[in-house]
């Protein structure tokens, strides 16, 4: 991230990054069911309260709220905290937060790290600071840890490893864990998992680590989301409990919870809550306890006029199930850690040149902002950032003239109709080759529909009398 | 390695926001029909726990027999219920590894979600919940709230320093959707309807 940061990064191309997984065609149709059975889920919970709605505006007033005054609640946060205990800490940037895990673990000879699942971790690049500094960690999540084992980001905030099938599962537990990776029961794989993580909590010289899905500035407490556990684990086995924390997460007061985790899970996997809801407000007796808040980027975001209100995002991932786009692209090919609708508005806040094909990566079919329980609205900004990337030319040239010579034709009625009429004929007899070329990205994975033997115009002329 | 404070944080964000917002009322919203009792017991069983009904201790007592056996490693943090691994505050956590169940009673419990609420109070040591293989939870019918928007109107996460929703064991499903009971935590949760 560190490289985004700075700019140093070369633009992703992320028709072509989705490439390696469209090939992969029954990842791809299984990617498309199960994330769509997500939203369906989704959908029988939000239906199924006849407040929902009510809650989304609820859900968007209290983070807009929040986030305008943001200032003055980190401060009641802060305060908060430190009077149970908890020691605070200030992170400007990935690499300031990744010193102070370091700094905390190394000063008290600790050498093993267990975590629960963080997208601010993964965004921090964390892991590739402290692994070669001697830090060994440990990722708890199922599905963080299949991704850790096989060097990749989380493809999905809620699901981080929705892109693999059983059998690259267990191909790759084979390989890094010692399991049977002829064997692709996924008992026996998530069984195996659980045998080969437990024994990591109970370490000697081990530290625990969390995320944090809402902070809240009344009590100053943490509130972590999870299925498995681990959070739990995490924080309640070792002497030393980390928890990473960005600052869009605040919200008042605890009574706020009552809206927001009502809406959470059922957002994300369509089930009432979580598995376990957990309030870490201070230490255990005897242990530490230590919140490290981290800007990384977002304060430049909350004075961006037109895009602050990315940050009212609670990961959910709902806007991800939902989308056409990201269901046949896979997380992968956005490039870092976040991906899907909010991805391609998050991503470009930190370096737009990187990320200025993600954007694009949209049907703008508004189906997003529609699921979202914050009520982002996703595909505004992503219109927004096609127009901030185009004024300052990060369009690519293709892109940008072939545009240029849609917009002449759209723009004149006689033009349009003389070209669609002789494309009709045109479609039919064009070899593949022209069509399907290198310059035309959209064309790669699609086939053209037949083409009707009038076009709309002509029959309309021939069908209605039109009067004069 | 340079150390931003407290002030030049805040003061970056503060000179970022944008002009303040109103903070919405939350209402009280309606409650769905049904008793809290039924409808705990269809929320929890969705997210894959158990209930029982219980007449006395004895029915923990003799739960406890069949399912671990008499050699069953039990901590228990429940008055009556002995177990046969002690449970004490001030214990390392880690010594829960090797139990087999945990007996812990919870606050309240949640129709809406089929949830259970605990804080170190009823814990005794906060990885009873996690680390022991199976959880047997002792609930007062008569303690179920009816939803979210109730208990987080509760003043008990004010004080407590840890305090979680527990609904049903630990679950994973991120292998190809396939749900999996056990994934960290424990295996399974029972609740036993017991009156305190």
């Amino acid at each position: 991230m560190s490289d985004v940061v700075k700019g140093k990064s070369k633009r992703l191309d992320h028709a072509k990054a989705a490439g390696a997984f469209i090939a992969k065609e029954d990842h791809v149709a299984f990617h498309d069911k199960r994330l769509w059975d997500l939203r369906s889920k989704r959908d029988a919970q939000a239906h199924g309260m006849p407040e929902w709605e009510t809650l989304r505006d609820l859900a968007s007033g209290i983070k807009e709220h929040t986030l305008s005054n943001l200032a003055d609640y980190l401060d009641q946060f802060i305060t908060q905290a430190e009077s149970h205990g908890v020691i605070v800490h200030y992170a400007s940037t990935a690499e300031e937060h990744n010193e102070i895990v370091y700094k905390l673990m190394s000063e008290r000879g600790l050498t093993t790290l267990v975590k629960s699942k963080s997208m601010l971790t993964d965004e921090c690049k964390m892991r590739e600071y402290i692994e070669p500094r001697g830090i060994t960690v440990m990722e708890t999540d199922l599905g963080e840890r299949i991704q850790q084992l096989d060097n990749q980001d989380p493809s999905h905030m809620v699901v981080p490893a929705v892109h693999k099938l059983r059998a690259d599962v267990a191909e790759l537990f084979g390989r890094t864990i010692g399991t049977d990776p002829k064997n692709s029961d996924i008992h026996y794989l998530a069984e195996s998992q659980r045998m080969n993580t437990r024994p990591y909590f109970v370490r000697e010289k081990t530290a625990g680590m969390t995320g944090c899905n809402f902070a809240v500035a009344e009590t100053g407490t943490v509130v972590v989301c999870t299925n498995e556990g681990n959070a739990d684990l995490s924080a309640n086995v070792p002497p030393l409990h980390i928890a990473s924390i960005g600052i869009e997460k605040l919200i008042p007061r605890i009574s706020d919870l009552g809206v927001f985790i009502r809406m959470l899970s059922r957002s994300a996997l369509g089930s009432p809550i979580t598995q376990y809801t957990s309030h870490f407000r201070a230490p255990r007796p005897g242990s530490e306890m230590h919140y490290i808040l981290v800007d990384h980027g977002r304060s430049e975001r909350l004075a961006m006029e037109d895009f602050w209100y990315s940050l009212k995002c609670i990961r959910c991932g709902a806007c991800m199930n939902t989308c056409p786009v990201y269901r046949r692209s896979g997380g992968l090919s956005y490039g870092f850690t976040y991906s899907g609708p909010i991805g391609a508005i998050i991503n470009p806040t930190y370096d737009m040149k990187r990320f200025s094909s993600l954007p694009f990566a949209s049907t703008l079919n508004g189906s997003c902002t529609n699921v979202c329980p914050t009520k982002v609205n996703i595909h505004e900004q992503i219109y927004k950032w096609r127009e901030v990337i185009a004024a300052n030319h990060e369009v690519p040239f293709v892109k940008q003239e072939v545009l240029k010579m849609a917009g002449r034709l759209l723009a004149s009625p006689t033009l349009y109709r003389g070209t669609v009429a002789s494309l009709g004929g045109a479609l039919k007899r064009l070899p593949n080759f022209v069509l399907y070329n290198p310059l035309n990205i959209w064309g790669r994975q699609r086939d053209l529909p037949e083409t009707p033997a009038e076009t709309f115009h002509e029959w309309y002329k021939k069908n209605r009398k039109v009067a004069k | 390695m340079t150390m931003t404070t407290r002030e030049t944080f805040l003061a970056k964000i503060r000179a970022a926001q944008p002009a303040a917002r109103p903070r919405p009322d939350v209402p009280l919203f309606d409650t769905p029909p049904g008793e809290r009792l039924e409808r705990f017991r269809t929320a929890l069983a969705a997210m894959g726990g158990t209930v029982v009904e219980g007449e006395s201790l004895d029915t923990v007592r003799a739960l406890l027999a069949e399912r671990f056996g008499a050699d069953g490693k039990v901590a228990s943090a429940v008055p009556g219920i002995e177990g046969n691994r002690a449970l004490a505050a001030d214990m390392s956590p880690a010594l829960l590894q090797d139990v087999d169940a945990g007996v812990v009673r919870a606050r309240f419990g949640v129709a809406e979600t089929g949830s259970v609420w605990f804080s170190e109070d009823e814990y005794i040591v906060n990885s009873i919940g996690y680390l022991v293989q199976h959880l047997v939870v002792l609930l007062d019918p008569a303690q179920i709230v009816d939803g979210l928007q109730d208990v987080y109107r509760r003043d008990d996460f004010k004080a407590a320093r840890y305090a979680v929703l527990v609904t049903g064991p630990s679950a994973t499903a991120d292998i190809e959707g396939v749900l999996i009971r056990g994934a960290q935590g424990v295996r399974s949760l029972t609740v036993v309807l017991l009156a305190a």
